[in-house]
């Protein structure tokens, strides 16, 4: 039991950290899909508007990655101190 | 009179294979020349990833050249100026520098952890700190486990013997590689807008031609495209040098930290400088706040009371909180993509220890990667100084917006 304290203690820190990492990595691959597929499906609807909607894409992707990327820098913390 | 569109020279397709075989070489033979050295520590991709984004006291160049600088010290009321290259004692196996103290001609006994100063013989719990007196022969510590180091009470000699408990450390206000880089931005800066602004002044009433025609795209980009659009036509002025400054800054340090073999500045990755251009902008959104804007948060009209009691405490809390998001975002990307392209350079002198044939395989695609996130980090430099002064825009566009007259709901007759 003690043996399964110490390994716990010892890699629980940086293998949760690593897990929580690829968590939020699937949040901004969830996130910045669904918006490049919507402004797909708008841009084939409508091809006249396609500059606009590039630009509110990119926005919006970085917005949502700015999120993400909160995750990761706390997984970061955790890992390394 | 017609225009003819201008045609570049064809660039025989021979000589720009060439040039690009010539590129690609380049960038592997210096990864596998400095990843030769030393079997005798593993090397651990972390320990280098955070020597290149941390700050430092002295800018690492290549290999053994270190560029010392400033570190002025405020300790007990005097002012300690000194070389940083005082501390250096030699590298060790993995080439990382090695740290002694030193002795600041005002005869206070400085020492260099982690590129943290503090005052010999006191502050820190480190299990390799042997130095009860200020002279200590093994300042030296093993390179590996900075980051565990850092963690207190990892010690197995943990001495909380400090002479004066009242002199912890002394206030550090060297100039590191980041101030020494944001410096370099703002002479930059200072450079590049004044020759345009007296182009401006010499051009009147001509076209724009030079530098002056390069950057004028992105300022009319700030005002017209970001500014107006959220602030309105009639205020935007006030705020536009605000958002020209911090558009440009952040972008021309993000392009700075890409720049490789001058010392891999780290400017807005660090939390220091952007919580600083958070605060600015904070400061400014609560100082242009109308009454209309507190209004809004303290009393939302078109909700329901229920909802208006849990409202108010989110709306009081994202006032803080819209800040230091902008903050973590610009941080986060940035560190984020220095990261990965360490991470891939790491990835080649792993590699490399074990077989210099498999080094130069992983290279080639490393390389490539390294490459393709090279341009992606391009695109994330303009964008986070974009999205960057486009929230603030919005924010300032929100403290400072006029009452419209809300259309009330219209209630389904009964």
């Amino acid at each position: 039991m003690e043996f399964l304290t110490v390994l716990l203690d010892t890699m629980m820190n940086q293998g949760l950290a690593g897990i929580g990492a690829g968590l939020a990595a699937i949040g901004a691959g969830i996130g910045v899909g669904r918006i490049g597929g919507s402004a797909l499906e708008a841009m084939a609807r409508q091809p006249e508007s396609l500059g606009d909607l590039r630009a509110n894409m990119i926005v919006a992707a970085a917005l949502v990655e700015g999120v993400a990327l909160f995750g990761v820098i706390v997984c970061l913390l955790v890992a390394l101190g | 009179m017609t225009l003819t569109p201008i045609q570049p020279a064809p660039f025989r397709p021979a000589l720009r294979m060439a040039c690009l075989l010539a590129l690609f070489f380049a960038l592997v033979f210096p990864v596998q020349a400095s990843g030769g050295e030393g079997d005798g520590e593993k090397f651990s991709p972390g320990d280098m990833i955070m020597h290149h984004i941390s700050d430092a006291h002295q800018i690492h160049i290549i290999g053994d050249l270190y560029i010392p600088l400033p570190v002025i010290l405020l300790h007990d009321g005097h002012l300690d100026v000194f070389s940083s290259s005082k501390f250096w004692n030699g590298t060790n196996e993995h080439g990382e520098l090695l740290f002694k103290p030193y002795t600041a001609s005002s005869g206070v006994t400085y020492e260099n952890h982690h590129e943290v100063i503090t005052l010999a013989g006191g502050g820190h719990n480190h299990n390799e700190h042997v130095a009860h007196s200020s002279d200590s022969a093994h300042a030296a510590h093993p390179a590996p486990d900075s980051l565990a180091n850092m963690t207190p009470g990892h010690g197995d000699v943990p001495h909380g013997e400090e002479e004066h408990a009242s002199h912890d450390h002394p206030i550090d206000f060297s100039i590191t590689k980041t101030v020494f880089g944001m410096l370099l931005v703002v002479c930059i800066m200072i450079l590049l807008f004044r020759s345009i602004a007296k182009s401006y002044l010499r051009r009147k009433g001509q076209a724009p031609s030079g530098l002056q025609n390069m950057i004028e795209p992105f300022i009319l980009f700030v005002r017209n495209d970001i500014a107006i659009p959220s602030i309105g036509e009639r205020k935007a002025d006030r705020y536009v040098p605000f958002l020209l400054t911090v558009f440009f800054f952040i972008w021309i340090s993000n392009l700075l930290g890409l720049i490789p073999f001058i010392g891999g500045f780290n400017v807005t990755g660090t939390m220091s400088v952007t919580i600083v251009l958070a605060t600015l902008v904070f400061i400014i959104t609560t100082v242009s706040g109308n009454a209309h804007y507190w209004g809004h948060i303290v009393w939302p009209p078109g909700v329901p009371l229920p909802i208006k009691v849990i409202l108010v405490p989110i709306e009081i809390l994202s006032i803080f909180m819209k800040p230091a998001v902008l903050m973590i975002r610009l941080t986060a990307n940035i560190t984020a993509g220095h990261i990965i392209i360490l991470a891939f350079v790491g990835l080649i002198i792993l590699f490399g220890q074990n077989s210099a044939a498999l080094g130069y395989g992983v290279g080639a695609g490393a390389v490539l990667f390294m490459v393709f996130m090279f341009f992606i980090e391009l695109l994330v430099a303009f964008l986070q100084a974009y999205v960057f002064t486009l929230l603030a825009a919005i924010y300032f566009g929100d403290a400072t917006q006029e009452h419209h007259h809300h259309e009330e709901p219209s209630h389904a007759s009964h």
